[in-house]
């Protein structure tokens, strides 16, 4: 595993006639922790699942070490290299946790004891060892979240895409997560690009934060200028309003 | 998932041995009756890779085994082909109908009860354009000469031992083939569409060609039960082969007896074929028409109630195993 570039250029979706993202551009260099934030509704779901392969673009590219993915189906995409979560978790509800990670597995090794085997260890990675046997639906949210994690990661992704993984967990959970995600980081050079409102998080863990709302960027740069951006504080605190 | 353990391989074993030798110990009616339980051992087998497996609902599957049991049908009645040949464009057949049908159903993401409209529609027209086609013999059918005490094997043409071995061996072949699917990337990939198909996507399952692989696979195996059924009972009506009752009744075994469990299909072949004879000598003994229906369909409906994941996960878990 290794990181590989992302690059959105003019990244644009108009849901019959909605618009949904308007001509976003950002890149993420080869093993870098980036995080897209703004308010709910803003498109950073949106542009997640443009670059996973569930939208087609209505203008602009995702490109992926310069070779352009955007337009190819998820399962191609997942093929180029990018793991995805969902923000609403969506375990194999009906099989075991090591059946789920063991699906992602497969896409890498075709065996089914070398992708069990594989599965084992990020399962023991994430401390979900203990709970292989499980049915998916048995578990708690924390535990699909981390669940989450792992199936993406069983198919050696060099683009992490985290959609808010940290909703739902206490301080404690999001900092052994937090921690998990930046030894991950660090061990392989993955990239990961996530979406987050906890900025506890975010601050843990991102060199850089991109801002949108309305679908639109407003702002990128490191958490603490990020934090001083007028525009940003407009948005989230609301502007004042001249009476 | 069901492991084999040595326990589980030693049971399959002395049941299959007792099969072998059932011809010897059976009369005439129990052999009949197993036939029945093998038929639909092995039909649901075939559904529910469809079904059980990749989760795609089809009340259609009359259409693979009408379309199996004609083509090699009519090609012995007009041409003297045998079934051995004549199987092979049964399956072309039922494989090219499925490839239809699920190419409009998956390509246009058809889901659930959609799907399964789309595969009644199929069966039907078909059904329709049987009754006008003078190959087949069209609303009148077809017949193949019976001859009794002849045994030519190469023309699937005997007595119900012939039969009985035929269908053996295709259920215990469905069911090593179904085990072999399920433990591969192919049946692992079937299961996570079931439970998600986007979730399924996103870690890289090829969902269509899965699903299309799911439909062709089960048309093929209930082609072949179509040309078994074709030659066992040696006539056919588009009225009946092709029929919805036909289609719901291949769906029964597996969903009684387990849906998606690899012998759910068996447990539930034994328990409905089991229940339909009892219920038929009751109702002989009272006398009332069309008792036997009702008592079949309070049947079915506690143990789907009390039952909804079926007989045999149930039966596994009393009897230790898993």
């Amino acid at each position: 595993m290794t990181g590989a570039r992302l690059e959105l250029a003019g990244l644009s979706k108009d849901f019959r006639g909605l618009r949904a993202v308007h001509d976003v551009g950002f890149t993420v260099p080869a093993g870098a922790i980036h995080a897209l934030i703004g308010p709910n509704g803003a498109g950073k779901t949106t542009i997640f699942n443009m670059i996973a392969g569930v939208h087609v673009p209505t203008a602009g590219t995702v490109s992926l070490d310069g070779r352009k993915i955007s337009g190819l189906r998820p399962d191609k995409v997942c093929d180029a290299g990018v793991g995805r979560t969902f923000q609403i978790v969506r375990p194999f509800r009906g099989l075991s946790v090591l059946e789920n990670v063991t699906i992602g597995a497969l896409h890498r090794r075709p065996h089914l004891p070398d992708a069990r085997h594989a599965a084992e260890a990020i399962l023991q990675r994430l401390g979900l060892a203990d709970r292989r046997h499980q049915p998916a639906e048995s578990l708690t949210l924390p535990d699909r979240k981390r669940l989450e994690v792992a199936r993406a990661l069983a198919t050696e992704p060099k683009l992490l895409l985290l959609d808010e993984v940290m909703a739902g967990l206490r301080p404690t959970e999001v900092d052994v997560m937090v921690a998990f995600l930046r030894e991950l980081n660090a061990q392989t050079g993955l990239t990961i690009l996530l979406i987050e409102h906890v900025m506890r998080a975010v601050m843990a863990l991102a060199a850089h934060v991109v801002v949108v709302s309305y679908g639109e960027k407003i702002a990128e740069g490191t958490p603490a200028e990020i934090t001083r951006h007028q525009a940003v504080l407009d948005v989230y605190l609301g502007e004042e309003e001249v009476a | 998932m069901s492991r084999i353990t040595p326990r589980v391989m030693g049971g399959l074993a002395i049941l299959l041995a007792l099969l072998l030798v059932a011809p010897a110990l059976l009369g005439g009616y129990g052999l009949s009756v197993l036939i029945l339980v093998l038929y639909f051992a092995y039909v649901g087998q075939a559904w529910n890779i469809m079904m059980g497996f990749a989760g795609q609902l089809s009340l259609g599957h009359a259409l693979y085994a009408g379309l199996g049991g004609y083509m090699a049908a009519g090609l012995y009645f007009h041409y003297g082909i045998g079934p051995w040949a004549g199987m092979f464009v049964g399956v072309a057949a039922a494989v090219a109908a499925a490839a239809v049908v699920g190419y409009l159903g998956f390509r246009f993401s058809l889901a659930g009860v959609y799907f399964a409209l789309l595969t009644i529609a199929f069966a039907e027209f078909t059904r329709i354009g049987f009754d006008n086609w003078p190959w087949t013999g069209e609303s009148g059918g077809m017949f193949l000469r019976v001859e009794r005490g002849v045994t030519d094997v190469a023309n699937l043409r005997g007595g119900p031992v012939l039969f009985y071995y035929v269908i053996l061996f295709l259920a215990v072949a469905a069911f090593v083939l179904c085990r072999l699917l399920l433990e591969s990337r192919l049946g692992r990939y079937w299961l996570a569409i079931r439970e998600d198909a986007e979730a399924a996507q996103a870690v890289g399952v090829p969902v269509l060609k899965c699903k299309m692989l799911a439909v062709t696979i089960s048309a093929a195996l209930t082609a072949l039960a179509g040309v078994w059924n074709a030659f066992y009972y040696n006539n056919l009506f588009p009225e009946t082969a092709f029929a919805m009752g036909r289609s719901i009744e291949i769906t029964l075994a597996p969903i009684i007896g387990g849906l998606g469990t690899l012998f759910g299909p068996f447990v539930g072949a034994v328990v409905l074929t089991g229940l339909g004879e009892i219920f038929t000598a009751v109702g002989d003994k009272l006398d009332i028409p069309g008792i036997k229906q009702v008592f079949y369909g309070l049947a079915l409906l506690v143990i789907v109630m009390y039952r909804p994941a079926g007989i045999w996960p149930w039966l596994a878990a009393r009897l230790g195993i898993k």
